[in-house]
């Protein structure tokens, strides 16, 4: 089942065509990649999809409702939830209290002011959960500000997550981070998601990751979509090799030892 | 800076409630240990406590500067004067009804235009707002007595309904140790009320809303909605705080709408530490027997509360709380 | 018919003085981004300080000597005082405060105010000081049946000479290039090799002297009283707010609006003339907040 459908998508700033007549689709359970060089539109295109800016002209469809003129926090509601590329967490709440408040907004309990929010068991226990499935239980009770560049990138996916929301869009959720690093923080992601079910698409640059994860792969390039099908296809697509790494044949996606 | 733990995270309510307890019982014990001056003086260190509560839920909790709360402490005062002088009322209950009321709704109107910016210009239009309320009190003498004021004398006062009453001999100092209790009481109400809010789920939205407001929309809080509770929560208490003033002061006047009476909230707040629960109630005990001492002693005694403040903002951002909480961090650490 | 003239001349009056004060805080807002609430009180600090040195001038029977054009030239010495005063505070009291957020720079500020304010008791007393006299020796010209003091004239000449002259300052001096350059970005214009803490105070000095003759220009219409620098700085506010903070065109806009509501509110509508203004500037901040002329 269709999950998000973008039609004839545009956003321009001025002559830059940053989301350039995108028409894409995400089925239900999808694991997709968007990747691109920088400039490509990726980012531009999630911050279309979640509302973050709005569009020129365009669509988008989730689940058949016309959600084009909808509001952030609408789209929140309907079930769409981003992370972000540069860490947007709430520094000075610990991790917990991160967590939590996407819990109460999602079980609309966050305009309750009669009540203790740590002494809501339920959302206390799940938002203890969620820390644990992203492996930061031990900083349960540390201001997000606090914790290490690998571990807010998590906390930033957490929150997004902890609104169960039906399509999971991640922005560049491993950049920043070392590379031994990055293939941890993908698999809590990706252990998270698939154990859930959620359909997710992320940003990524890192094509190891991409390769290894994604069920399908959007190539973007200048606002548009260059390409889009399984690894194994993207893998053999030289235009994509040309565009991304400015080399093509059978090795161009090797990481380089 | 992080939200000082005055009170450590996981401090369980027990504890907190007793040492609250404690406090509570110290200063009910008080006005019997010391002369009817210094009960006053404490009554009005119990009323600036509650204005700078309310008003630290937007600044500390919400992270938005007002500058012009001096509206609804002034204009809790005025209403109450109202009250007395225009309905021949006399109790003091439906003063606090009315006034608060009256606040809210003036607070909803302020505030609604206030919570469409942030940061210097929500400063600067909380700050024009005041004003208009002040020149309406200053120049509307027919109305609000001008410069003169209104006189809001505490004989005609009643508490509890009726029960109680400060007519005929000895009444002052009945006035003073019954006033005492009634404004602790309303203290120690408002002071709870406030700390469940603040730890609410509503009060982490607020603090969410303080620390990203990007993200807290991304997490589904309607910000400008919340932004506008806030303030009017935060006014209504403000406004408490003004309606409880008057009777004590016996006066109401166009100062208490003066913007440099809002600084002075800012100042006591800032001065306990606007980053801690706790830290207005102590800036606002404090700054009551600072500003008092320093008039009693020097005719330029705004020379030395500006240099305080300086001091303050330069040396001890966190203010006194903040200061002493980590300092006792430090301490505990180094022992261990 | 005259009397609406000579509202219209009062208007203007008005509108230097305000001018003059606007532009420094706006000066300083453009620049370093810092909103002063002691702006007031260098204003009414540069009253004092003019009234004071005319005074001794006068009393001193010193105006025999320099005649009324030397008199006239010792206002100024308010304003540079006020200068030489804003040179020591930027570097004391708010370059330690850039880091923090902004809040802090109206804490600091408003600190600072409390303590002019009592400095301002302390070296002038309580009684207002004024230096009437030198409006009283400029006399008054006819307009109409009625006279108007010649030196209001003067004040208006000195607004319309501060505006060309920031003007020409800012957009036609290498010092002004670099100011602009400074206040859009500073961290470029650090890498150009600009010096930004010195470009900083000297701004912040600008920006005080200006306040400073304001209040050197007003004193002989108007005496030096306790309590000005707090009333003048919300009008400063409501100017700058309809103009548009850190806009120079937006100063003068706003000081010629701020100045002839006020009048007309003052002959029409005095109860209510001062809420309407605070009012026109609430309702600007709403509508379009950087205002008439600012940016973002």
């Amino acid at each position: 089942m269709t999950l998000l459908e973008t039609v004839n998508l545009k956003k321009y700033f001025g002559d830059t065509r940053a989301v350039d007549d995108v028409n894409l689709t995400i089925a239900e359970g999808e694991f997709i990649s968007v990747v691109g060089p920088n400039g490509a539109g990726k980012t531009s295109l999630c911050n279309v999809i979640s509302a973050h800016l709005t569009p020129d002209s365009g669509k988008i469809i989730f689940r058949g409702r016309d959600m084009t003129q909808s509001s952030v926090i609408e789209r929140v509601q309907a079930g769409i939830a981003r992370s972000f590329q540069l860490v947007n967490l709430f520094d000075d709440l610990t991790s917990f209290d991160n967590v939590a408040l996407a819990i109460f907004s999602r079980d609309r309990k966050i305009r309750n002011m009669a009540a203790l929010a740590d002494r809501d068991r339920e959302v206390v226990i799940e938002a203890d959960t969620v820390l644990d499935q992203f492996g930061l239980a031990s900083k349960r009770n540390e201001p997000a500000r606090g914790l290490a560049q690998g571990e807010r990138k998590l906390l930033d996916v957490a929150l997004a997550y902890a609104l169960r929301p039906k399509l999971l869009f991640l922005d560049e959720p491993t950049s920043g981070v070392s590379t031994r690093e990055k293939d941890q923080i993908m698999d809590i992601i990706a252990s998270v998601v698939r154990g859930e079910g959620i359909t997710a698409a992320i940003i990524e640059h890192d094509m190891d990751v991409v390769f290894k994860y994604s069920s399908r792969i959007v190539v973007m390039h200048q606002g548009a979509i260059l390409a889009q099908g399984t690894p194994d296809a993207i893998r053999n697509n030289d235009d994509v090799a040309m565009i991304l790494l400015g080399s093509s044949g059978p090795d161009a996606f090797l990481r380089k030892e | 800076m992080t939200m000082v733990m005055a009170v450590p995270a996981g401090t369980s309510i027990w504890r907190i409630t007793i040492g609250s307890a404690i406090v509570l019982v110290i200063l009910a014990i008080l006005p019997q240990l010391v002369d009817p001056y210094q009960t006053v003086l404490l009554t009005y260190g119990l009323i600036m406590a509650i204005a700078a509560l309310g008003f630290n839920l937007l600044l500390g909790y919400t992270g938005l500067l007002s500058f012009g709360h001096s509206a609804y402490f002034g204009a809790g005062a005025y209403l109450v004067a109202f009250i007395m002088r225009d309905f021949g009322a006399h109790s003091m209950e439906l003063c606090i009804v009315g006034g608060m009321l009256g606040t809210l709704i003036i607070a909803a109107i302020l505030g609604f235009v206030c919570v469409r910016h942030t940061r210097i210009f929500f400063g600067i239009l909380t700050l024009a707002l005041s004003q208009v309320l002040w020149s309406l009190a200053f120049k509307f003498f027919w109305v609000t007595g001008g410069t003169d004021g209104i006189r809001v004398p505490h004989a005609n006062l009643t508490l509890l309904g009726g029960l109680v009453d400060f007519k005929g001999a000895g009444s002052f100092q009945r006035f003073i140790y019954a006033y005492y209790y009634y404004v602790l009481a309303l203290f120690a109400v408002s002071t709870i009320i406030l700390w469940v809010i603040t730890h609410s789920p509503f009060g982490k939205a607020l603090q969410a809303i303080r620390d990203n407001e990007t993200r807290a929309r991304f997490v589904g809080i309607s910000v400008r909605r919340y932004r506008w509770i806030a303030f009017m929560i935060s006014g209504t208490f403000t406004g408490l705080a003004g309606i409880l003033w008057v009777p004590l002061n016996g006066l109401t006047t166009p100062d208490i709408l003066y913007w440099p009476f809002s600084g002075e909230i800012v100042f006591m707040t800032v001065l306990g530490g606007f980053r801690s629960f706790t830290g207005p109630i102590v800036g606002a005990m404090a700054f009551n027997y600072l500003k008092t001492y320093a008039i009693a002693s020097t005719e330029y005694w705004q020379l030395l509360l500006g240099v305080v403040l300086v001091i303050l903002v330069m040396a001890l951002p966190a203010g006194i709380v903040g200061t002493t909480a980590r300092l006792a961090a430090k301490l505990g650490r180094s022992t261990k | 018919m005259t009397i609406f003239v000579i509202q219209i001349l009062n208007s203007f009056f008005y509108a230097a003085v305000l001018f003059l004060i606007a532009a420094g805080l706006s000066l300083i807002y453009g620049v370093m981004r810092i909103v002063n609430l002691a702006h007031g009180a260098l204003y009414a600090l540069g009253a004092y300080v003019s009234a004071w040195i005319v005074g001794s001038a006068i009393g001193h029977a010193l105006e025999g000597n320099l005649g009324l054009a030397g008199v006239l030239l010792l206002l100024p010495l308010g304003a540079i005082a006020v200068a030489a005063v804003g040179a020591l505070i930027e570097p004391t009291l708010l370059r330690p405060l850039y880091r923090r957020s902004e809040e802090y720079h109206l804490l600091v500020t408003f600190g600072l105010l409390m303590i002019l304010e009592d400095v301002m008791k302390l070296l002038f007393g309580r009684t207002p000081l004024s230096a009437g006299a030198i409006m009283d020796r400029m006399g008054s010209i006819p307009v109409g049946r009625l006279m108007y003091p010649t030196y209001n004239l003067f004040v208006v000449a000195v607004g319309i000479a501060a505006a060309i002259g920031l003007w020409a300052f800012i957009y036609r001096t290498k010092f002004g290039v670099i100011l602009r350059a400074t206040s859009q970005d500073r961290r470029m214009a650090a890498a150009l090799g600009i010096n930004v803490s010195r470009v900083y105070v000297q701004a912040f000095a600008i920006g005080c002297f200006l306040a400073g003759l304001g209040g050197a220009v007003v004193v002989p219409a108007q005496a030096a009283v306790l309590g000005l620098g707090i009333e003048v700085l919300i009008l400063a506010f409501v100017v700058v707010v309809i103009g548009g903070l850190g806009s120079l065109q937006g100063a003068l806009v706003g000081a010629l609006i701020v100045a002839f509501v006020r009048t007309a509110g003052i002959q029409f509508f005095p109860e209510i003339e001062l809420a309407v203004l605070y009012l026109i500037a609430a309702a600007v901040l709403l509508v379009r907040p950087t205002g008439l002329f600012g940016r973002a």
